[in-house]
């Protein structure tokens, strides 16, 4: 039987490991490679480097950290952040990194997503998406709001995907809905849908971040997870809001996530990752030990 | 010389610096010549089957790939490099393979998972476990159920299930790894396997 994933994700900034609350407040936390390493000893299943340099020229700099890393440590690596172009996909996986984690680009233009899946391959291609619940504000506003946003988007009249967009929210379901730019930027599309699209253009795994509960550490958006999960036949990863590893089960099992992806609780040595999967193993969650 | 063949298809890097992390030369090369006068080929691979067939074919190196296992030196194929070997893949409408091996490779099918709420997800992406059905040089090392990792959508359903090394349960039982001579594949990625993985590169670098 498949297990489930455990998965580290360490946020890097020129060259170095930061971990952010809630994506500011950052802290320096290390060397990546060597935070790779431990993280292979320990048994990780994979690993997730999350690249937050701001700067353009100082980008070249996670294709060192990913080069320096492949060559000690043999697991799966992903690579997110800032990701453009089919060019930056084709440097990173020739440094020696698996997948590439793709958010505000596909955000912008999803048929790059199609593109990159067609050249590389589903099974390397992730779509980031962070998302949040909705607030309920008035419709009017929301609309101004909706077309504000959209029309900075080049495909907002494509009759294919315009239906993303929120038409109205009902207050009595739950939605939420997709951010950009490191969860700063709000973009008014349907988080659940946007999943589906994403799989139906060739992404092979969804990594599904709540912007609710990042560096909150009451974990999961459950219904979120469980929402997406459901919504899509890939592997999806969930993220943010861990705090214990009671909230990793209730990710893996409640909110049915293939994979469960964390930072802090690791990363401040709070668990390791295989108390991390013992503790998975004793309620009877399929992991490799 | 371990011979990593290139043609424009995936992580090779990884593959090259499992090897050399084991203590074996091994060089990254899309030259017959080179691949011809290797000691030991592997054949890697990640993407669709049409494509690294047509690279193949472009880069000139499916003649050469014959020549190679022919001449019965060690042989290893890897994810993409194991369904290659076989007689047609069907993904993208049916595409012939090497046809080194007898059989097809087949997409996983729609099975429901055993809580019945949810379907096993394609692609099969993580690790997995593989039950042994025959001692292979190459996985001289590899108990039964020890975990790989994969990433595949599609598998191989050999003619002769006398070459299945070992299986895996996904919904289905799959040959997860197959041997014949000298022709060695693995469907996981050993690359990727931590130091079990690094053991099967090991292995198959010491073989003669």
């Amino acid at each position: 039987m498949l297990a489930r994933r455990i998965i580290p994700c360490l946020d890097v900034k020129d060259g170095r490991v930061v971990k952010g609350v809630s994506f500011v407040n950052l802290r320096d936390a290390g060397d990546p490679v060597e935070v790779a390493k431990a993280y292979d000893e320990q048994g990780a299943d994979e690993l997730t480097f999350l690249d937050i340099t701001a700067s353009h020229e100082r980008r070249g700099i996670i294709l060192d950290v990913v080069k320096r890393t492949s060559e000690q440590v043999f697991m799966p690596l992903t690579v997110g952040g800032g990701i453009k172009t089919l060019d930056d996909i084709r440097e990173l996986l020739k440094a020696g990194c698996d997948k590439v984690s793709i958010n505000t680009s596909a955000v912008y233009n999803p048929r790059f997503i199609k593109a990159a899946a067609e050249r590389f391959g589903s099974q390397c291609i992730v779509v980031a998406i962070d998302a949040k619940r909705t607030a309920l504000v008035d419709d009017s506003v929301r609309a101004e709001q909706i077309i504000e946003v959209a029309e900075k988007l080049p495909w907002h009249a494509d009759p294919d995907l315009k239906n993303l967009f929120f038409q109205g929210v009902d207050e009595n379901e739950i939605h939420w809905e997709l951010y950009t730019h490191g969860g700063r930027k709000p973009v008014y599309i349907d988080a659940v849908a946007w999943a589906a699209k994403m799989e139906e253009f060739g992404a092979g795994e969804i990594l599904l971040t709540s912007m609710d509960q990042d560096g909150q550490k009451n974990g999961y958006d459950l219904e979120l997870t469980r929402a997406v999960s459901a919504a899509v036949g890939i592997p999806v990863i969930a993220s943010g809001g861990v705090g214990n590893l009671e909230h990793v089960y209730d990710g893996l099992v409640k909110g049915r996530a293939d994979a469960a992806l964390a930072a802090s609780i690791f990363h401040y040595k709070e668990y390791t990752i295989g108390e991390c999967k013992e503790y998975l193993r004793s309620k009877g969650v399929p992991v490799r030990l | 010389m371990i011979a990593i063949i290139d043609y424009g298809m995936g992580n090779l890097r990884s593959v090259q610096k499992g090897f050399q992390q084991v203590g074996h030369e091994a060089e990254v090369t899309s030259d017959s010549k080179a691949i011809l006068d290797a000691s030991h080929v592997v054949l890697p691979g990640v993407g669709a089957f049409p494509d690294c067939m047509r690279n193949l074919e472009s880069f000139g190196l499916v003649d050469t790939i014959h020549k190679a296992i022919e001449s019965g030196r060690p042989f290893l194929g890897i994810c993409l490099g194991l369904q290659l070997l076989f007689e047609e893949g069907e993904e993208f409408g049916v595409h012939p393979g090497l046809g080194i091996l007898k059989g097809r490779v087949v997409r996983f099918p729609t099975v429901v998972a055993d809580n019945a709420e949810s379907l096993y997800k394609i692609p099969h992406m993580g690790w997995n476990r593989v039950h042994i059905k025959k001692h292979a040089p190459h996985l001289a090392d590899v108990k039964d159920g020890d975990y790989f990792y994969f990433v595949h959508s599609y598998y191989v359903s050999p003619a002769d299930p006398e070459v299945a090394a070992t299986t895996t349960d996904y919904g289905i039982d799959f040959v997860s790894s197959v041997w014949k001579d000298n022709v060695f594949a693995t469907q996981f990625h050993p690359e990727k396997s931590q130091g079990l993985g690094l053991g099967i590169l090991k292995r198959f670098g010491e073989l003669r």
